[in-house]
């Protein structure tokens, strides 16, 4: 059996793995990595992006060889435990998540659109996130939800600061 | 001090913590010592008789366990439980779990793999060999009722399970010597609802006790259910619905591989989980929707409706589940919407085919009857040149005619179509797009602009017991709330209804928090697990509120009216002159004597001191039985430009005025109606489970099955009108569905609209590219017709899924 040696969410592994195992199944049930689910078996949901060395990929569609020797950051991986991730706080403020399968992976998503677009138009939201589904918020909080953490996250202010009022 | 008031109050969801960091429990997170995976293998052919498997090459695959086929399972599987008999000759077939001896839809599981890991057991798969002789499959529920046709179930010898049928006031009389009558025909495509959380099962058998976990909406129901159909005593059975990833009517439901997960457990004394795949649960998942609708309504020349007919197929699939019957009769009270008429038939007949059975999703059965009404309304328009909005006012109940008893036998306690419809009519700018719309008509513009009105409302709250009763359904309509109030001061609420993304652990907080007068911090919602809810009805017909909310507030009345006794005690004071406001006991005209319920609740932990025969707890419970259906109402607009080119439509803008009563979470609400929306917007445009000649599923993928992404969805304006319902001491109705309900015809009225020009009157659902291009073209066979659309449903079209393309041959 092949080796990786993976990085994820800042802990490394090295594991004796089966050629075929995919990287999401190797996340969830080697090590424990539940946070990412799977909702297809064809990579049209997205639910299980995970950003591989900073880029977005479908965990899914991704074997773990060929992860090996490469950086993987899940939902898990975002925020520092004490603080949300500007994303993170942002799906929570704009209630972009409802059953919330899909929002790992559209969180994930969408911080590889922020990457690449730091101040992206909700047409361009929309775009960037169409490869991933959501069955419960007909989208718009979550476009709603991107708009706003990449205000935050342009913004020149401590962008982990204490979240607003609780109600709005 | 007085608090804000917690309900009403747009508070972001305690839920979410876990949800947006990766820490939810989903089914197929959960890790047993020992734990085994389960495949099945599934039938590849939609009718045929299995005439040999041999499971021993699998058997003897690495990492195998355990195989079983039907056959093993025969004597203790019992048949998978249908829980609403709607006429006494209803035909009602065996349902094994695991088929026997034959297969009837493609997806039905003939054999189940027991194996180390998942990927094990999917390679054993490969290794049963199974042999059938394939009979005919039924397809076509128009043939499946001629004489001579194939039978779906033999022995029964016919494909109809039932003829239902209701009847109010005269219809001959209607449509004797009416002015106009409208006749037409629509499908109510086959959907799949596609939770985004594929379904999973875990079972643990420790000595005789069992738990199951399961992505259902029902833990309860499903309880019951499991020990019925198994033998095992309920009281040993323990179901979790943990973090459910939404359902939206496909999990409620009581699946067969739930009951095999559960005979493994038993059989091999180890724990099992199973997860189904996405294409395997587009296959076995129930479906949604499938109704061929023949309508004829008379009315009055100035518009005013006399009469409805209503003549229904209903697709049942291959077997009939938990409430697959019932679906189109939910809908047999939703015809008549919200106008007036002298006279009503309904008849609904539920036909068997080789197909996936059908059950609820969402909306269930009042998506389709708003459907058929709303774009009966706009024909009815179009025949007598008046304004669509203008038909429906001269036919809605007026806002002072509620309570209204209905054609349909229903009472609708309250509404006001009327102020639903001028905010609707404002937000939308109607009188500006309808200019619009005139002038593209003047010019001839290739996109031309058309507007859907859906003014609909619909019956939820499922229900009052006893009309589940008068209708033959199994169970009462009942929810379960208790209120635990402990010593440090903070509150346990245990409630029977089961989220699934719907946001309960917040809202029931609320209205603990308001009634109580509590922190809303101070409360915890515990749900979905038999064993710490040990009573509910669980979540569906978007009862959770309108019946469990209530249930729940008058928990807290109870909880209250013991309080103010023991405050009354403790004050020194007569019961009758404690006052209890914001969490705080005071005697009346003594405001500087009081404690607060906090207070009163350790007082009473202690017991030290108490009122003679006073029993030392403040926790209570109630069940709540609505007296009445909720009836949310609303006024949906959409404009859609329509490329009469291409076909391709888009949606310019959409404005859903929504009236569900009083609002316990504004923002919850809002969710709820922007989701509903674009599922109903997805049976519109998008979405047809098809299956080709031989009774295959073509829409088995995300990518053949299409799903609306970011993309294919406008930005929607929602507003509400709020006028509470008289029924509940919340005034609250339900409002997981109307989105769904109201928007289907929203659109196709919209696209309708736009190609009236054209001569066309109708475009098929879902309204795809080539559809609407086709429609374009063949308008002007269409008007002269006036069948109101072709006979048969074409096929569906380039422009749905990739698996619609190639569908029927």
């Amino acid at each position: 059996m092949p080796r990786v040696s993976v990085e994820v969410d800042g802990v490394k592994y090295d594991d004796d793995v089966e050629p075929r195992l995919l990287l999401a199944h190797y996340l969830r049930d080697r090590l424990g990595k539940v946070g990412t689910p799977i909702g297809c078996d064809t990579s049209n949901c997205g639910a299980c992006t995970v950003l591989l060395d900073g880029m977005s990929v479908k965990s899914c569609s991704v074997l773990a060889v060929q992860a090996d020797g490469k950086d993987v950051t899940t939902i898990e991986g975002l925020g520092d435990g004490q603080t949300l991730h500007p994303l993170q706080r942002a799906f929570h403020e704009e209630h972009a998540l409802q059953c919330g399968y899909c929002t790992p992976g559209m969180i994930i998503a969408a911080l590889d659109l922020i990457r690449e677009n730091a101040d992206p138009s909700d047409e361009e939201i929309r775009e960037g996130l169409e490869g991933n589904l959501c069955r419960c918020t007909g989208y718009q909080n979550i476009v709603r939800a991107v708009r706003r953490a990449a205000d935050d996250m342009r913004g020149p202010a401590d962008t982990t600061s204490a979240p607003e009022e609780a109600t709005r | 001090m007085t608090a804000a008031p917690e309900i009403g109050s747009a508070r972001l969801r305690s839920e979410d913590a876990r949800l947006i960091t990766g820490q939810t429990n989903w089914t197929d997170n959960i890790q047993l010592p020992g734990l085994l995976h389960v495949a099945f293998l599934r039938s590849p052919v939609a009718h045929g008789r299995i005439t040999r498997i041999d499971a021993e090459p699998a058997r003897g695959r690495p990492g195998v366990i355990a195989v079983f086929t039907g056959a093993d399972f025969a004597d203790e599987q019992g048949s998978l439980p249908t829980a609403w008999q709607v006429t006494e000759d209803m035909v009602l077939p065996d349902h094994p779990p695991v088929a026997v001896e034959e297969v009837r839809y493609v997806g039905e599981p003939v054999a189940v793999v027991v194996a180390r890991d998942r990927y094990l057991a999917a390679d054993a798969l490969e290794a049963i060999d199974v042999d059938y002789e394939t009979l005919p499959p039924v397809l076509d529920m128009d043939e499946a009722i001629k004489e001579g046709a194939d039978l779906v179930h033999a022995d029964k010898g016919t494909n109809k399970s039932y003829e239902w049928v209701f009847a109010a006031g005269d219809i001959d009389a209607a449509f004797r010597d009416a002015p106009v009558v409208i006749e037409r025909r629509y499908v109510q495509q086959r959907l799949i609802p596609a939770a985004m959380e594929p379904r999973a099962v875990v079972c643990s058998v420790v000595g005789d006790e069992y738990t199951l976990w399961s992505s259902t909406q029902i833990p309860h129901v499903l309880r019951l259910m499991l020990a019925t159909v198994t033998g095992i005593p309920e009281h040993r059975l323990r179901v979790i619905a943990p973090d459910v990833g939404g359902g939206f009517g496909s999990k409620l439901q009581v699946y067969g591989e739930e009951v095999a997960c559960l005979l493994l457990a038993k059989r091999l004394g180890r724990p099992v989980k199973w997860t189904e795949s996405r294409s395997e649960g587009n296959a076995s998942v129930h479906h949604g929707r499938d109704q061929i609708q023949r309508l004829s309504l008379a009315a009055e020349a100035d518009g005013r409706i006399r009469g409805l007919k209503v003549d229904l197929l209903a697709d049942m699939g291959a077997y009939l589940m938990l409430i697959t019957p019932g679906i189109p009769l939910l809908g047999a009270f939703m015809f008549n919407g919200i106008y007036k008429m002298d006279a009503y038939h309904f008849t609904c007949s539920g036909i068997f085919t080789n197909k996936t059975p059908t059950d609820a999703y969402r909306g269930a059965g009042r998506p389709e009857a708003t459907f058929a009404i709303e774009r009966l309304m706009d024909e009815l328009a179009s025949e007598l040149s008046l304004d669509p909005l203008e038909v429906r006012r001269r036919n809605w109940i007026t806002h002072e005619e509620f309570p209204y008893d209905t054609i349909a036998g229903l009472t609708y306690d309250s509404g006001n179509y009327e102020a639903a419809t001028e905010k609707a009519h404002r937000l939308f700018e109607y009188d500006k797009l309808r200019a619009e719309q005139a002038d593209r008509r003047e010019r001839g513009d290739p996109v031309q602009l058309g507007i859907g009105i859906s003014t609909f409302t619909e019956m939820c709250g499922l229900a009052p017991s006893r009309v589940l009763g008068s209708l033959a359904f199994g169970a009462g309509g009942w929810e379960h709330a208790s209120v635990r109030m402990l010593p440090s001061g903070k509150v346990e609420v245990v409630t029977g209804s089961s989220a699934h993304g719907q946001g309960h652990e917040t809202a029931w907080a609320q209205i603990a928090a308001d009634r109580l007068g509590v922190p809303f911090e101070d409360v915890r919602v515990l749900h979905g697990d038999t064993s710490i809810s040990p009573k509910g009805m669980d979540t569906y017909g978007s009862r959770s509120l309108a019946v469990g909310g209530v249930a729940l507030y008058n928990a807290c009345e109870k909880v209250i009216d013991k309080a103010r006794r023991m405050a009354a005690h403790m004050l020194e004071a007569d019961e009758q002159d404690i006052e209890f406001a914001n969490g705080t006991f005071s005697v009346r005209g003594v405001p500087d004597q009081v404690r607060t319920v906090q207070e009163v609740s350790l007082a009473t932990f202690l017991a030290h001191d108490l009122p003679e025969g006073f029993e030392p707890s403040l926790d209570s419970d109630a069940t709540h039985d609505p007296a009445n259906f909720s009836f949310p109402h609303g006024t949906h607009l959409c404009a859609a430009e329509v490329d009469t080119e291409t076909g391709f439509v888009k949606l310019r803008s959409y404005v859903a005025v929504d009236d569900i009563g009083k609002v316990v979470n504004p923002l919850i609400v809002e969710g709820q109606v922007h989701g509903g929306l674009a599922q109903g917007i997805a049976q519109a445009l998008y979405e047809e489970a098809v299956y080709d000649a031989d009774g295959n599923l073509t829409t088995t993928t995300m990518a053949d099955y299409l799903l609306p992404a970011a993309t294919d969805l406008p930005t929607f304006t929602t507003d509400r009108t709020e006028t509470p319902a008289t029924t509940n001491p919340l005034g609250v109705k339900g409002v997981g569905e109307a989105g769904t309900i109201a928007s289907t015809p929203a659109v196709v009225n919209a696209i309708v609209d736009a190609l009236r020009p054209y001569g066309v009157a109708d475009v098929p659902m879902p309204c795809t590219p080539e559809r609407v291009w086709r429609a374009c073209r063949a308008g002007g066979a269409q008007e002269a017709g006036r069948a109101g659309g072709p006979e048969h449903s074409p096929r569906p079209g380039a422009g749905g899924g990739l698996g619609s393309a190639g569908g029927e041959a």
